[in-house]
C-alpha cells in the first residue's frame, strides 16, 4: 500500500467539480482511497483522519490544488494522478452539452461545437472562399467549394494544403459530389453502394458530367461508392492536376470501390500523364473519360477509354457486375443503328431548307460532348457555339445561332445578374421560341437536368415554350424535330419518368443520353 | 490522415454559405450546422507567416500559454516614485494611450490637476491647470510603466501603489489603491475633500495594508479571481465577490498590524466599496499579460485602454506600437439623473480585464450585474461566447459554472477579429464628462474597428503575402 500526493500550486478548482473527480479515482483499478482539495487546513484535517495526508498535503496552502491517492502499488498511485489532472483538465471544456449554442460566426467555432465534424461545404462569394477553404482546411476537414471566381493561385495554394493534410478539396467551382451517399452541392439521388459491397468509385472534374455518369448509374440500378468532384480547373497546366490525383489513389486505396471512372474533359498533356500513371498503380479496372481526347495513352496504361459519358456508363457498369467492357460497345452499336433507323423516318418530317441543328444547354458538359460528337459526324469546325471547342468556331453573338449551333446557356454572359438556366427556364423558353421560328432549324435539342435545388419541374417549363413553337410552326406548315434527354432519377424529386412523360406528351423525342440525342440529331442532319 | 480515412464515416458537415445546401444535407439525415458567415473586415488577408518566417499560429499558441500559466501574486506595496520602473520625480502617469495635457479629456485633467495639489507642485488648482499646460511635466501612460490604472488612472510619485508579481515569469506590475466611489480623483475629482482621502490612503490605508501583505506573504490573486468568478464577479465591473475574499483572508494580519481603530477604518472601508479589488484584478491581469508581450511574430492584442479622447491597442507582434481611434461613447443604463449627454467617451485601463479574457469576456458569470448593464442574463451568456469566435484559446483556471465550467475567452486575435468583423466587448463605468462629478452609468460598449484594422495593416506590413 502506497500514498502519493500531487499538490498544484494555485490551481483552484470548485469542491463540487473536485469530488466529481476523486469519486472516479476511486472506481481506479488498485486504488483504494483518493482525495482531490484545495489545501485548506479544513481539507487538511480531512486528509489526516483518512491518513492521506503526506508532507507535501501538510506543506500545501488553501490556493493549492492537492490530489492525494493510496493505492496498492506506485504506478496505480500515479496513474490515478494523471488521470486525476486530465479529468480536472477535460472538465472545463464541453462545449457540445451547452443546450443554447449559439449560431457558429466562423468555421472553426462550428467545427469546435460539432466536435468531430469532418467536411466542410463552401459557397460564399468567390474573393473569400480560399480563405474560408483554408479555415476548414486548418480544422481537419474536407472541403466542397462551391464557389467559383477563386484565383488559380489560391486554388492551387488550398489544394497543395489538402495533400498535405490528407483532406479532399472538391472545387472551387464544384457543382457536385457523392460523399458517403450524401450528395452535396446540387444533387440527385442516386444510388450508393453501403459501405461492405462494391461499387463505382468517380472522379469527375465537371459537375454535369459527374451528375450524367451517377444518374446514368442510378436509373440502371448500379451503385457507387464516391463519386468526387475536382472542379473544373484541377486538370489545367497549372493546378496540375493535384485533386484528381489524390482522390484516384484515395479511391484505389478504398477497399469497397473496385471498379474506377474519371471524368474531365482532356487534361493538359502532362497533366493527363501524371493523371495516367497514378491509375497504371493500382489492379482495379479504371474507365477513363477524357471527352474528345485520344485513347492511346489510356489504353497503354491499361485504363478502358471511353468516349462518351454514356460509355463511360456502361463500361463501368459491365464492370461493376462482373461483365465485358465488349459487351457495352456492341450493345450501343446495334443502339446506334436503331438511331440511324429513327433519323430516317423523322427527316421525312423536315421540308427543304431545314438543315440546322440548334442546341440549348443548361450543362456545359453536354455542350461540349454534344460538339465534339457532332463535329464526328457532320465535319470539323461545322458546328458554332459560345462554348467553342475552338475558336474558330465561336459564335459572332451568343444570342444569335448560325448554322448547326451549340449554345452553353449557363456561361457567365448569360448568368451575370440572372438565375442559371437549371433554376429559371425563361431564357432557354425564349430561345426555343426563337429558333423554331428560324426556316433553318431541323432538330432543337434541350437538356434537361434534375436534382435537388434545380428547377421543380424543368420539363414542364420547357414544354410550355415547345407548345407555343409548335403553333407558329403549324400555321407555318413547318415542322421541326424537338429532342430532348433527362439527366436525373426516379427518385429525384422531379422523377426522371415522369419528366420524360410531359416531354413525350409535347411530342418531344426523349433520347437516353446526351451522346445519344446528339448521334440521332448527326444521324438525322448527315 | 489520408482522404480515404473519410469513406464509410457519417457526413457531419459545416455549411459556409448559401443554406439549402445545408438543408439538402439535413433531408438527407446528415448533420449539419451552418455558419452564421460575414464578409471580414476590408484590408483583411490570410496571414500565416511573418518575413522572418514565424508561423503565427504557434506563435499565438506560446503567448496564449504565457499568459494562461501566469500567477498573479500581490506581493508588497511602496510608493509609485520608489517602485515603478521609470518613474521620474515631476512625472505623471494616466490611463490610455499616449496624449499631451491639451488633448485630455475633463476627467483626465481634473484628475491632474488633483494630483499636482497633491504632490506639492502647486497651491490652487488653477496654478495646477497652468503647471500642467507649462510643460513642466512628462505625461506617460501607465502601461509604458508595467502600471494600470482606472478611468483617468493618475498616478503620481506620492502615491502608494500595489505591486503584483508573475511568479510564473517574475515580471511586475503596479496599480493604486482603489479610492472608492463618490468624489474621486479617478472620476476627475478635485477639491480639498478629495485630497484629504488620498492623504488618509497614503498615510493610514498604505502602512496598515503594506505591513498586513508582509505578514500574509504572497498572496495568490488568480486563485482569488477563479474564485469570484464562481461567486459572479467579472472583476471588471463586479468586484463584491473577489473584494469579500480579500477581505477574509487580509483580516486577521490587517488586525494584527495596526491599531483597532484603524484597523476599523479600513475594513469598513474596503467594505464600503465593491470596487476595492478592481485594482488588483487590473494588476493581476496585466501581469499575467505582459509575457506575451516578448512573443515574436504573435497577432494576439496585449493591451486595450483608453484615456477618454483616444482608445488604443497594442499587439505582441508589432512591439512598442500604439493602434488609436476616438474612444467611443458608451450606451448604457444611467444612474438617475443623467443621460447619454453627460457621459464622457470612454475611460480607463480597465480594459485591460477584458485583454486578459475577464470583464466583458466572462459576462457569462456575472448574471447579477446584466441588468446593470442594460441587458438579460441570456445576453451576458451570448456576449462571452461571441468571445470565443475572436480569441485564440480559453483560460485554465478562469471557469464560468453557467458554460459548464467552459474557460473563458482569452487572447483576442487580431487576425479573428478582421476575419469574423466581431469587435471586444468592453464591460465599463461611465465617467461624467465634466471633472469630478464620478459615475453616471455603466454599459457594453464594442472597441473600435478602425485600432483593429489599423493593427493589422501593421501586421500585415511584418507577414509574408
Amino acid at each position: 500500500m502506497i500514498t502519493h500526493t500531487l499538490v498544484k500550486a494555485g490551481q483552484y478548482y470548485d469542491s463540487v467539480t473536485l469530488l466529481q473527480v476523486a469519486q472516479t479515482l476511486l472506481k481506479l483499478d488498485g486504488v483504494t482511497d483518493a482525495a482531490v482539495v484545495m489545501g485548506t487546513p479544513a481539507n487538511q484535517g480531512i486528509l489526516r483522519n483518512a491518513d492521506l495526508l503526506t508532507p507535501e498535503a501538510e506543506a500545501a496552502s488553501p490556493d493549492d490544488l492537492v490530489i492525494a491517492v493510496r493505492a496498492m502499488s506506485k504506478s496505480e498511485a500515479l496513474n490515478a494522478i494523471a488521470y486525476a489532472e486530465e479529468t480536472l483538465t477535460a472538465s472545463q471544456r464541453q462545449e457540445t452539452t451547452q443546450q443554447s449554442a449559439p449560431t457558429p460566426r466562423s468555421v472553426s467555432t462550428a467545427a469546435r461545437q460539432m466536435g468531430d465534424a469532418n467536411i466542410a461545404l463552401v459557397s460564399v462569394a468567390g474573393r473569400y472562399a480560399a480563405d474560408v477553404a483554408r479555415q476548414a482546411l486548418q480544422q481537419n476537414l474536407h472541403v466542397f467549394l462551391f464557389s467559383d471566381n477563386v484565383s488559380v493561385e489560391d486554388e492551387i495554394a488550398i489544394k497543395q494544403l489538402g495533400r498535405e493534410r490528407g483532406l479532399l478539396v472538391m472545387g472551387p467551382d464544384a457543382g457536385t459530389a457523392i460523399i458517403n451517399g450524401k450528395t452535396l452541392g446540387f444533387a440527385n439521388a442516386i444510388l450508393t453502394t453501403p459501405p461492405t459491397a462494391g461499387g463505382i468509385g468517380i472522379v469527375a472534374a465537371s459537375g454535369t458530367g459527374l451528375q450524367a455518369v451517377t444518374t446514368g448509374l442510378a436509373q440502371r440500378g448500379i451503385g457507387i461508392t464516391q463519386a468526387i468532384g475536382t472542379g473544373g480547373r484541377d486538370l489545367s497546366a497549372e493546378v496540375g492536376g493535384i485533386m484528381m490525383v489524390e482522390a484516384v489513389k484515395a479511391l484505389q486505396a478504398d477497399p469497397v470501390t473496385e471498379v474506377l471512372l474519371l471524368v474531365s474533359k482532356p487534361p493538359a498533356p502532362e497533366v493527363a500523364e501524371l493523371v495516367l500513371e497514378t491509375v497504371r498503380k493500382s489492379d482495379k479496372p479504371a474507365v477513363v473519360c477524357f471527352l474528345g481526347g485520344k485513347r492511346e495513352p489510356i489504353e497503354a496504361v491499361g485504363a478502358i477509354p471511353a468516349s462518351t459519358l454514356e460509355r463511360a456508363t456502361l463500361i463501368a457498369a459491365e464492370l461493376a457486375t462482373g461483365g465485358q467492357p465488349a459487351h457495352a460497345i456492341a450493345a450501343l452499336r446495334e443502339r446506334n443503328q436503331g438511331l440511324k433507323e429513327q433519323a430516317r423516318e423523322l427527316r421525312s418530317r423536315l421540308s427543304r431548307g431545314q438543315k440546322c441543328y440548334r442546341g440549348l444547354f443548361s450543362g456545359g458538359t453536354f455542350c461540349y460532348e454534344t460538339q465534339i460528337i457532332l463535329s464526328k459526324m457532320l465535319g470539323k469546325n461545322r458546328i458554332k457555339s459560345n462554348a467553342p471547342l475552338s475558336k474558330a468556331q465561336r459564335l459572332a453573338s451568343a444570342n444569335v445561332s448560325e448554322g448547326h449551333s451549340a449554345v452553353d446557356l449557363g456561361e457567365d454572359e448569360f448568368t451575370v445578374g440572372r438565375l442559371h438556366p437549371m433554376l429559371d427556364p425563361a431564357l432557354r423558353n425564349r430561345r426555343i421560341v426563337q429558333e423554331a421560328r428560324d426556316p433553318d432549324t431541323a432538330v432543337l435539342y434541350i437538356d434537361v437536368v434534375l436534382g435537388y435545388g434545380v428547377h421543380p419541374n424543368p420539363a414542364g417549363a420547357a414544354v410550355e415554350a415547345i407548345y407555343e413553337a409548335q403553333e407558329r410552326l403549324k400555321r407555318k406548315k413547318r415542322d421541326v424535330i424537338f429532342l430532348a434527354h433527362v439527366c436525373g432519377t426516379n427518385a429525384d424529386p422531379q422523377d426522371a419518368s415522369r419528366q420524360v412523360e410531359i416531354l413525350q406528351q409535347a411530342g418531344v423525342i426523349v433520347m437516353p443520353s446526351n451522346a445519344a440525342a446528339a448521334r440521332l440529331a448527326g444521324y438525322i442532319l448527315r | 490522415m489520408a482522404i480515404q480515412d473519410l469513406f464509410g464515416q457519417p457526413i457531419r458537415a459545416v455549411n459556409v454559405g448559401l443554406e439549402t445546401f445545408a438543408e439538402s444535407l439535413q433531408d438527407q439525415g446528415a448533420e449539419v450546422v451552418s455558419v452564421d458567415w460575414r464578409p471580414p473586415l476590408s484590408g483583411y488577408a490570410a496571414l500565416t507567416t511573418t518575413q522572418t518566417g514565424i508561423d503565427i499560429d504557434t506563435a499565438n499558441a506560446e503567448a496564449l500559454e504565457r499568459i494562461r500559466s501566469g500567477r498573479p501574486r500581490l506581493v508588497g506595496m511602496d510608493t509609485a516614485g520608489r517602485i515603478i520602473p521609470g518613474m521620474g520625480d515631476r512625472m505623471i502617469l494616466h490611463a490610455g494611450p499616449p496624449i499631451a495635457w491639451e488633448r485630455m479629456c475633463g476627467p483626465q485633467r481634473g484628475a491632474v490637476m488633483g494630483a499636482i495639489v497633491y504632490e506639492g507642485w502647486a497651491a490652487t488648482y488653477e496654478e495646477a491647470a497652468d503647471f500642467a499646460a507649462s510643460g513642466a511635466i512628462t505625461f506617460e501612460p501607465c502601461h509604458h510603466h508595467h502600471t494600470v490604472g482606472p478611468m483617468a488612472g493618475i498616478v503620481s510619485p506620492s502615491m502608494p501603489v500595489f505591486a503584483v508579481e508573475n511568479e510564473t515569469f517574475g515580471n511586475t506590475t503596479y496599480g493604486t489603491q482603489n479610492e472608492g466611489l463618490g468624489r474621486v480623483l479617478r472620476y476627475g475629482a478635485y477639491g480639498d475633500d478629495v485630497l484629504a482621502h488620498l492623504k488618509w490612503m497614503e498615510t493610514d490605508l498604505y502602512p496598515a495594508l503594506r505591513r498586513t501583505i508582509h505578514r500574509t506573504g504572497p498572496i495568490d490573486l488568480r486563485s482569488i479571481m477563479a474564485q469570484a468568478l464562481h461567486m459572479g464577479d467579472e472583476v471588471h465591473n463586479r468586484n463584491r465577490a473577489a473584494t469579500s475574499l480579500l477581505i477574509r483572508q487580509i483580516a486577521p494580519a490587517l488586525i494584527e498590524s495596526t491599531t483597532k481603530k484603524r484597523a476599523q477604518d479600513i475594513l469598513r472601508f474596503i467594505d464600503s466599496n465593491d470596487h476595492f479589488f478592481l485594482n488588483l484584478s487590473m494588476a493581476a491581469i496585466k501581469a499575467m499579460l505582459e509575457p506575451a508581450e516578448e512573443v515574436e511574430g504573435c497577432s494576439l492584442v496585449t493591451v486595450m485602454t483608453r484615456n477618454g479622447t483616444d482608445f488604443g491597442i497594442r499587439v505582441a507582434g508589432v512591439p512598442g506600437a500604439w493602434f488609436t481611434a476616438p474612444a467611443p461613447i458608451v450606451d448604457g443604463l444611467w444612474l438617475p439623473g443623467y443621460s447619454a449627454e453627460d457621459a464622457n467617451p470612454d475611460i480607463g485601463d480597465s480594459s485591460i480585464t477584458e485583454t486578459g479574457g475577464l470583464g466583458g469576456f466572462a459576462m457569462a458569470a456575472a448574471p447579477a450585474i446584466v441588468r446593470f448593464v442594460g441587458g438579460t442574463s441570456e445576453l451576458a451568456i451570448q456576449v462571452t461566447q461571441e468571445m470565443y469566435e475572436i480569441t485564440e484559446g480559453e483560460h485554465q483556471f478562469f471557469t464560468v459554472p453557467g458554460l459548464d465550467f467552459r474557460g473563458t475567452p482569452l487572447g483576442i486575435d487580431v487576425r479573428k477579429v478582421m476575419a469574423t468583423g466581431i469587435l471586444p466587448f468592453i464591460n465599463t463605468g461611465i465617467a461624467h464628462k465634466e471633472p469630478g462629478i464620478g459615475m453616471v452609468g455603466a454599459g457594453l460598449v464594442r472597441a473600435p474597428q478602425a485600432c483593429f484594422e489599423e493593427a493589422f495593416a501593421a501586421l500585415k506590413a511584418i507577414c509574408r503575402s
